[in-house]
């Protein structure tokens, strides 16, 4: 099924160097009924110019993976334990807030998933795009307006020149993300994370969204990381793809290496619950799924986070956790199949 | 717009409840041996008091219009002075009281709510409900006992006359004024605190809020613009919306201290059957309410974009 929807994209020239290296990441939060380990142990590396796309359930810790990287999670209660989170060699973990603003917008973009309430309904878009310009780059406030409407434009919204002057509720929800990753690449990030950034949107627009993110990455040539919980998604856009499940990381593979050859079974489970027109055309199977749901993460099973839902479960699987190895170059996974 | 509307159904009402109520501003005379009866129902029919409300009405209205407010039945002095005279006094310490409650409440409010559970955040909160579970009256009391009896820093009995003159004239008027401005201001204050700090909790934890720190915005210039501005609008509705209620309790707070404003002289013309000045005054504060209401509406408009006026 993988060679039909991947093909071979064009690799820009800096690949190959690391531009963030997430290790060991751990993000607890502290609530009433105890620790929530959220994201428990996380490796995911992104080099220059490529778009890695980390993909699971809801509630397996992609959002806070993502969020953790701008230091945007609320602390308290939410803490990073472990790990460091390197971006062109210097771990941002220890940054202090003044160093984090510096980066925030300026080195690492980012894209939320909810385009109808990330706007300040109170400002024009002009206002609020130019508004971080101004900040970073100390732009004049004509210059700064300039600059919106030139990222209005870039992100293909009709008269930017009139458009810059409009309120968020003057624009529709496409329009609006689109907006907002006018707003995140204002700056010329070296980075874009894109937090589930087509989920509020209609099927038709969340298409036009991701080739703009796609477009915008070739223009720009900046890295993404793509969160995202659709594995279609995954196919149209990713270079390499991070499994996620219940805070840990089960497999990493490139995009045409993990179609083709899923190696963990929660993998295996997303790809098969992938809809598919040609055989809902001709037979009459249901959309598989896979059963159960996400363990808690106040206080996880033992052994391999998947077992209780896993098809191929053993004896070893509940007694330890299986480690992340590389099963054959440049495949990782978590899992003692 | 709709605003004359309101005054003329306010009017309506005002005229009606206050001729169908009990007493009478002849009473007086009637006790008095030396008017005989005639002379009294003479005087009511060439006042026009044995008209029909509605004309009654009509010609009150048309008068007022006109700018002649009538006489008080018992001064006998026009009412728009004696509302002139009376007026300036309460809108200073009203105004006043109003700007130290939102001073108070607008940075601590935002600060309590950016440190949520914090000490400082529960020592608001207990301050406030304090604050505002304690009647103006009370309190009013407590400070005179406090401040003027025990200290004897501070006059507790307003005085309009004050002869000094310069500084010395500012110096008298703001000694006297403290009191009831502290008494109505804190009360308020304690009150709209509360207000401010759910309102900022509310906006604080939403997403454009991330989104601003997202930009790498300091974080007071992300609270100032993108928290503290948002949520302004549900504080500018309920501070316009409390604004009767802030008359209504100075009229209570001018009585103990007895200072000299349109609430003292409501409270008097009440006691006096002085149907003129009863109606001009309620006139009066219905016409300020509004006032402020139209006041919030504009403000509104102006914070958020979302309404448009066309």
């Amino acid at each position: 099924m993988s060679a039909s929807t991947t093909q071979a994209r064009p690799v820009p020239a800096a690949v190959g160097q690391r531009l963030l290296e997430i290790s060991g990441l751990k993000v607890h939060f502290r609530t009433d009924d105890g620790m929530v380990r959220a994201v428990d142990g996380v490796d995911i590396g992104v080099d220059r110019g490529e778009t890695v796309c980390v993909v699971g359930e809801s509630g397996c810790g992609k959002t806070v993976t993502a969020m953790t990287v701008l230091k945007l999670i609320a602390m308290p209660p939410g803490k990073i334990v472990a790990g460091s989170i390197m971006f062109e060699g210097r771990d941002i973990v220890p940054m202090s807030p003044a160093q984090m603003r510096a980066i925030r917008s300026k080195q690492i973009g980012i894209v939320f998933q909810e385009p109808m309430t990330s706007l300040n309904p109170v400002y024009t878009v002009g206002q609020q795009i130019a508004e971080t310009v101004r900040h970073h780059e100390g732009l004049s406030k004509k210059a700064a307006y300039e600059r919106a409407a030139d990222m209005l434009r870039l992100v293909n919204i009709p008269s930017p020149q009139r458009r810059v002057h409009d309120y968020p509720h003057q624009f529709s929800g496409g329009m609006r993300q689109r907006v907002m990753i006018a707003m995140a690449l204002s700056c010329n990030p070296k980075l874009l994370i894109a937090d589930e950034p087509t989920t509020a949107l209609d099927v038709t627009i969340q298409a036009q969204i991701l080739e703009l993110l796609t477009e915008m990455k070739e223009r720009l040539g900046m890295a993404v990381m793509l969160i995202t919980h659709a594995m279609g998604v995954v196919a149209e856009t990713a270079q390499r793809v991070v499994v996620m499940y219940a805070g840990k990381v089960v497999e990493e593979a490139t995009v045409e290496d993990l179609f083709a050859n899923p190696r963990h079974p929660y993998t295996q489970g997303l790809i098969r619950s992938i809809p598919r027109i040609d055989l809902a055309a001709t037979t009459h199977t249901r959309l598989e799924a896979i059963p159960g749901t996400v363990p808690s993460l106040l206080n996880p099973p033992k052994g391999c986070r998947f077992a209780a839902r896993c098809r191929y479960v053993t004896e070893a699987c509940l007694a330890a956790e299986p480690p992340l190895v590389e099963k054959a170059p440049g495949h990782k996974a978590a899992c003692i199949l | 717009m709709i605003a004359i509307p309101s005054l003329l159904g306010i009017s309506v009402i005002l005229f009606t409840v206050l001729a169908l109520a009990p007493g009478d501003p002849f009473e007086e005379l009637a006790t008095n041996p030396a008017i005989p009866p005639e002379v009294r129902l003479q005087l009511r029919a060439s006042l026009g008091m044995d008209d029909p409300i509605y004309i009654r009405y009509f010609r009150w209205l048309f008068a007022m219009l006109q700018g002649e407010w009538g006489f008080s039945f018992v001064s006998r002095i026009n009412v728009d002075q004696l509302i002139l005279q009376r007026l300036p006094t309460t809108l200073i310490v009203i105004g006043s009281s109003q700007i130290l409650a939102l001073a108070i409440a607008l940075p601590v409010g935002v600060l309590a709510a950016t440190r949520p559970y914090s000490i400082f955040d529960q020592v608001v909160n207990t301050l406030a409900f304090v604050g505002f579970s304690l009647p103006t009256f009370f309190t009013g009391l407590l400070f005179i006992m406090f401040f003027s009896i025990w200290l004897g820093w501070l006059p507790f009995v307003y005085n309009t006359n004050i002869t000094a003159t310069g500084w010395q004239w500012w110096w008298e008027h703001i000694r006297q004024s403290i009191m009831p401005v502290l008494v109505l201001g804190l009360f308020q204050g304690a009150a709209w605190t509360r207000f401010v700090r759910s309102a900022v909790l509310d906006v604080i934890r939403l997403d454009h809020v991330t989104t601003a720190r997202a930009k790498g915005l300091p974080e007071s210039r992300v609270t100032i613009r993108h928290v503290v501005r948002n949520a302004l609008i549900p504080v500018v509705t309920l501070v316009a919306l409390q604004m009767p209620i802030v008359f209504g309790g100075a009229i209570v707070t001018e009585q103990i201290f007895r200072v000299p404003g349109i609430g003292s002289l409501l409270i008097t013309a009440i006691l006096a059957n002085d149907t003129p000045v009863i109606m001009a005054v309620t006139f009066v504060f219905a016409c300020l309410v509004i006032f402020f209401n139209l006041l919030a509406d504009i403000i509104y408009g102006w914070l958020d974009p979302r309404i448009s006026y066309r």
